[in-house]
């Protein structure tokens, strides 16, 4: 069984259809790349599958670890372990990381009947994690995202997916705003999360990503579906080629896709 | 599946939690207010003649008002008439009902206390339940009067100062809010029941924090209690004024005054949890908290913290402030107010600075929720003498929902040209973007918001004593409980 097994997936918001029937699974242990012009509906397929409200599944089935996620709420994802970097982070004010970040996880320990950290027991790792990502520790003392850079806000995400571990992490536009150290960094965080328990979705529009984080399989999303699926090499196929040829054959292929 | 709007909605229906009825036998005074009525209070409790004397000149003087304008008309506040005549202005301390134990008590109420994380000895004094061996209120409320005696800080009810310490209370009383102050103000001088008294003499830091938690059996101070602190020169006295406990009055009106007086290099830091009974999710009951605090620099740096956390009461009318006499004195005034369901709130402050290099600080919080209303109204005034006097004001509005209202009616007065004056202000709502960010990172709705609520209070909560703060936060979570699916 996959870990997650998305079906014949339709979302729309105000009244909008957005996907118009993807189908998708991913097993542990596998790193899937979503890329797609803009429009095409990868953020839409990141947002449904963690579960916001905004968006209206009108048909379809999403399994997750062998669970109904559709019937989840956001907070039940989460602690399901299913984890999603933001392309814009929120900023918390008031609220500084460290407190978030345990907060965040002691609610995901609550969700499992496990007991809760306390703050002298989580410090440690999340110094060690700090360090996989090349983040000083007063991040920690800042309020959550509150006037941290672009690159600050992306690191900081992967910082919260490297601290909760969770069994899917969906990267929404994590390149997005980088700078290509930055972006070095924050693939060398994902990459160090590899592993044979966990599986990560990155949604990206250009495939400079995938050079640092390389996927086993990639997946082109088009007006709501996806319409080719291939290796790495796809993605540098498309690299070369742009997405119009692939828009074309979408459009010609009508439905059928 | 419910949207978080309709989640946020939720919230805003959410019930007083603290809320339980229990018939109450009182020894009341007949109802209505004249003069006989001032003399029977005066002379239940055996006043001396210039408390009879001031208590008279007030209601004489609130008699006039009654006649004229009557309340204040310019708070942005809606209730119907009071009626006067119909309020009991005398009841003996009230007998609450005496439980064996805590078994007895409702365990709603119970889930509450633990909730608010309150001790299982406090929660025990607080519902009234019979003092047992494993608790003895007696021997702890004794040696904390040992202490502070051995300090030499009076600190008791008014109605035992009015006896042990009349020259201070005559000297200071009403020197700060006057019997002709303001509608209530006045009432409250001519009946009022009792209060707390404290005198801080030159030189002594008070060794401990002063709570009313600690008189709570002495002294059932009621609808209109009156509150005077002392710090004389160079003392420090912080003092706190709390009901997170589910002290539910049984009538509407609640007029309350407060006087503090810092001399020379003294200072007063005075913290407020306010939790009364907020009416229910329709707007009906409540009480009318309608209170006049007001703090006098009168020495030479000398300073005045006022820090408030109103979220209780049908309707809140007050404005702790400062006159800023001294030189070199400061006033500050940190205050979070939410308002939920049909609650209204008119809170802020007044600095009225007079003596040169005055300084003062507010920094205001305001939550709405359900239908409630927020106002923040305050008023700096720089006198032509306040040479080099500063004021910054911070003042934010948060809104849950759609339904809520946020004013802001900041008055600004300078009399100085050399006054520096800073005005920050800002309104915000809380987006579904952050409680989904929160909700996708495993926090519940309800979770999510109170740490937003949280985060928007925490300049404010920073200036509670610790203990004070970790209650204020979980009651604003309690408060908010419910708020989102």
């Amino acid at each position: 069984m996959s870990l997650l097994e998305i079906k014949d997936l339709h979302a729309r918001v105000d009244g909008n259809e957005i996907l118009k029937g993807v189908n998708l699974a991913l097993d542990s242990g596998e790193v899937h790349s979503i890329m797609g012009p803009n429009g095409s509906g990868k953020s839409t397929l990141a947002q449904v599958l963690a579960r916001r409200e905004t968006y209206e599944i009108t048909a379809g089935q999403v399994l997750f670890a062998g669970k109904d996620l559709l019937a989840l709420k956001p907070e039940e994802a989460a602690c399901e372990g299913l984890f999603l970097a933001f392309q814009y982070p929120v900023e918390i004010p008031g609220i500084s990381n460290a407190y978030f970040l345990r907060s965040a996880v002691n609610a995901i320990r609550k969700y499992r009947g496990e007991d809760e950290v306390d703050a002298i027991d989580f410090l440690p790792k999340l110094r060690e994690r700090l360090k996989l990502l090349d983040m000083d520790e007063k991040l920690l003392n800042r309020s959550v995202n509150e006037a941290f850079s672009g690159g600050e806000k992306k690191r900081n995400e992967i910082l919260q997916m490297a601290v909760l571990e969770p069994r899917l992490a969906i990267l929404d536009e994590t390149d997005s705003g980088l700078d290509i150290d930055a972006l070095k960094v924050v693939a060398q965080g994902v990459n160090a999360m590899r592993s044979p328990d966990r599986a990560i979705l990155v949604v990206t529009h250009y495939q400079r990503l995938l050079d640092y984080i390389v996927p086993d399989y990639v997946h082109v999303l088009v007006d709501g579906r996806i319409v080719r699926s291939g290796g790495p090499e796809l993605a540098l196929q498309l690299e070369e080629q742009g997405y119009a040829a692939l828009e074309s054959a979408a459009a010609s292929s009508g439905s059928a896709a | 599946m419910s949207s978080n709007t309709d989640a946020i909605r939720e919230l805003a229906q959410q019930d007083y939690k603290w809320g339980f009825v229990t018939p109450i036998d009182e020894d009341r005074a007949p109802k209505g207010l004249n003069e006989e009525i001032i003399r029977l209070i005066s002379a239940k409790k055996s006043e001396p003649d210039f408390m009879l004397e001031w208590r008279l000149q007030a209601y004489r003087h609130w008699e006039t008002l009654a006649k004229s304008d009557g309340e204040p008309k310019w708070a942005n506040i809606h209730y119907p008439p009071i009626d006067y005549q119909a309020i009991s202005y005398y009841s003996a301390p009230k007998k609450r009902p005496t439980l064996k134990s805590l078994d007895e008590l409702d365990p709603e109420i119970l889930r509450t206390y633990e909730k608010l994380g309150i001790p299982l000895a406090e929660q025990k004094l607080l519902a009234g339940v019979a003092v047992d061996a494993v608790f003895d209120s007696v021997s702890v409320a004794t040696t904390f009067q040992e202490k502070l005696a051995e300090a030499g800080v009076i600190f008791c009810s008014f109605s035992e100062a009015i006896q042990t310490h009349p020259d201070l209370v005559r000297k200071y009383l009403g020197s700060v809010v006057p019997y002709t102050d303001n509608f209530f103000a006045t009432l409250n001088s001519a009946v009022f029941s009792d209060g707390s008294f404290v005198y801080v003499p030159k030189g002594v830091r008070c060794p401990l924090e002063l709570s009313t938690y600690f008189r709570i059996n002495a002294a059932e101070t009621g609808q209109f209690e009156r509150t005077l602190i002392i710090a004389d020169q160079g003392a420090y006295v912080s003092y706190l004024e709390g009901c997170t406990a589910p002290i539910r009055d049984q009538n509407q009106l609640h007029a309350a005054v407060v006087e503090l007086i810092a001399l020379d290099d003294a200072q007063i830091k005075y913290s407020t949890v306010q939790n009364w009974y907020p009416g229910d999710k329709n707007g009906k009951g409540g009480i009318y908290n309608f209170v006049t605090k007001r703090g006098a620099c009168r020495g030479r740096n000398s300073k005045i913290s006022w820090t408030q956390v109103e979220t209780g009461s049908a309707i809140t009318w007050k404005y702790p402030s400062c006159i800023l006499q001294g030189e070199h004195s400061v006033g500050e005034f940190y205050s979070v107010a939410l308002t939920n369901h049909y609650q209204q709130a008119d809170t802020g402050t007044k600095m009225l600075h007079i003596g040169r290099n005055t300084r003062s600080t507010i920094v205001s919080k305001g939550i709405s929720a359900g239908h409630g209303q927020n106002t923040y109204r305050g008023q700096v005034a720089i006198m032509k003498g306040a040479t080099g006097a500063r004021n910054y004001t911070q003042c934010d509005s948060l809104l849950i929902g759609d339904q809520c209202g946020a004013h802001t009616f900041p008055y600004i007065e300078v009399k100085n040209s050399t006054a520096r004056m800073e005005h920050e202000a800002s309104t915000s709502k809380i987006g579904e973007d952050q409680l989904f960010y929160l909700r996708q990172r495993g926090l519940k709705a309800e979770d999510a918001v109170s740490m937003i609520v949280n985060g928007f209070c925490k300049r404010v909560f920073r200036e509670l004593p610790m203990e004070f703060a970790v209650e204020a936060q979980k009651l604003l979570s309690v408060s908010l409980e419910g708020s989102v699916g």
